[in-house]
């Protein structure tokens, strides 16, 4: 009898590509990239904001090229497909609400995130003078 | 890893993760803004400096920076696991001590605006 069980051979770099679900997790899972790129983009421009007007303005000016509005525009619309509406999708799944015996129902929730991420979103435009 | 050290990390996971869905797209988009040209009166030296120099924005800016730096290094060691690599110590100690080092950098800036 033999003692070696069948292994099934699976790549450990490129498991992912053999199905589309989980193609679809790699996608969004490789969304921390942008968010740790944005958190330091942030600390840099605080830095450049305690340095004094000078050191903002020229943050400011290293935002303005073509290069910048490519990242920024598709970086924007990855984020928004990838991670800010997967995890709306999937909040209900990750916090459900129960109400007594029956639990509130999951478009219900999602609805209920969307609706927060607007007023959000508006507030934030409102903070940076954007709505006046 | 401990479950109470385990669920610290979980905890900023899902905490950073939240904030970021909620609030990285529109802070994306004032940046697309600027990148345009467009520069929004609330990014202005004046106005950003006065409002990083009061407690509601320090707090508001750390709050967003600081759970978000945390769930991007706890994902990225996932991600490093799904890519193949089994170096989960050396991959956890890397991203957690940048994130460290990004917490206080920007504990440090917000201290001294």
């Amino acid at each position: 009898m033999s003692s070696q069980p069948y292994v099934r051979p699976i790549s450990k770099t490129t498991w992912y590509m053999r199905n589309g679900r989980y193609k679809r997790y790699m996608l969004r899972e490789v969304t921390c990239l942008l968010v740790g790129f944005y958190c330091f983009l942030a600390i840099w421009g605080l830095a450049a904001l305690a340095g004094g007007p000078d050191h903002w303005n020229s943050f400011l000016e290293s935002q303005q090229n073509l290069l910048m509005v490519s990242v920024h525009a598709i970086s924007l619309i990855y984020f928004l497909i990838y991670m800010t509406f997967d995890w709306f999708k999937l909040a209900p799944k990750a916090m459900p609400v129960q109400l007594g015996e029956k639990k509130l129902p999951d478009r219900i929730i999602v609805i209920g995130h969307y609706v927060a991420w607007a007023f959000i979103s508006l507030f934030v435009f409102w903070l940076a003078g954007v709505l006046t | 890893m401990t479950i109470a050290k385990k669920s610290v990390v979980w905890g900023l996971f899902a905490a950073g993760g939240t904030i970021a869905a909620f609030v990285f797209p529109v802070l994306i988009a004032l940046l697309l803004m600027v990148a345009l040209g467009n520069i929004p009166e609330g990014l202005r030296y004046e106005n950003i400096h006065a409002f990083a120099t009061n407690w509601f924005g320090k707090t508001a800016l750390f709050v967003v920076i600081f759970p978000a730096l945390w769930h991007a290094a706890h994902r990225l060691r996932v991600v490093f696991h799904d890519f193949g690599v089994r170096l989960d110590k050396a991959v956890a100690n890397a991203v957690y001590l940048v994130a460290a080092i990004g917490t206080v950098m920007t504990a440090f800036y917000l201290y001294v605006i």
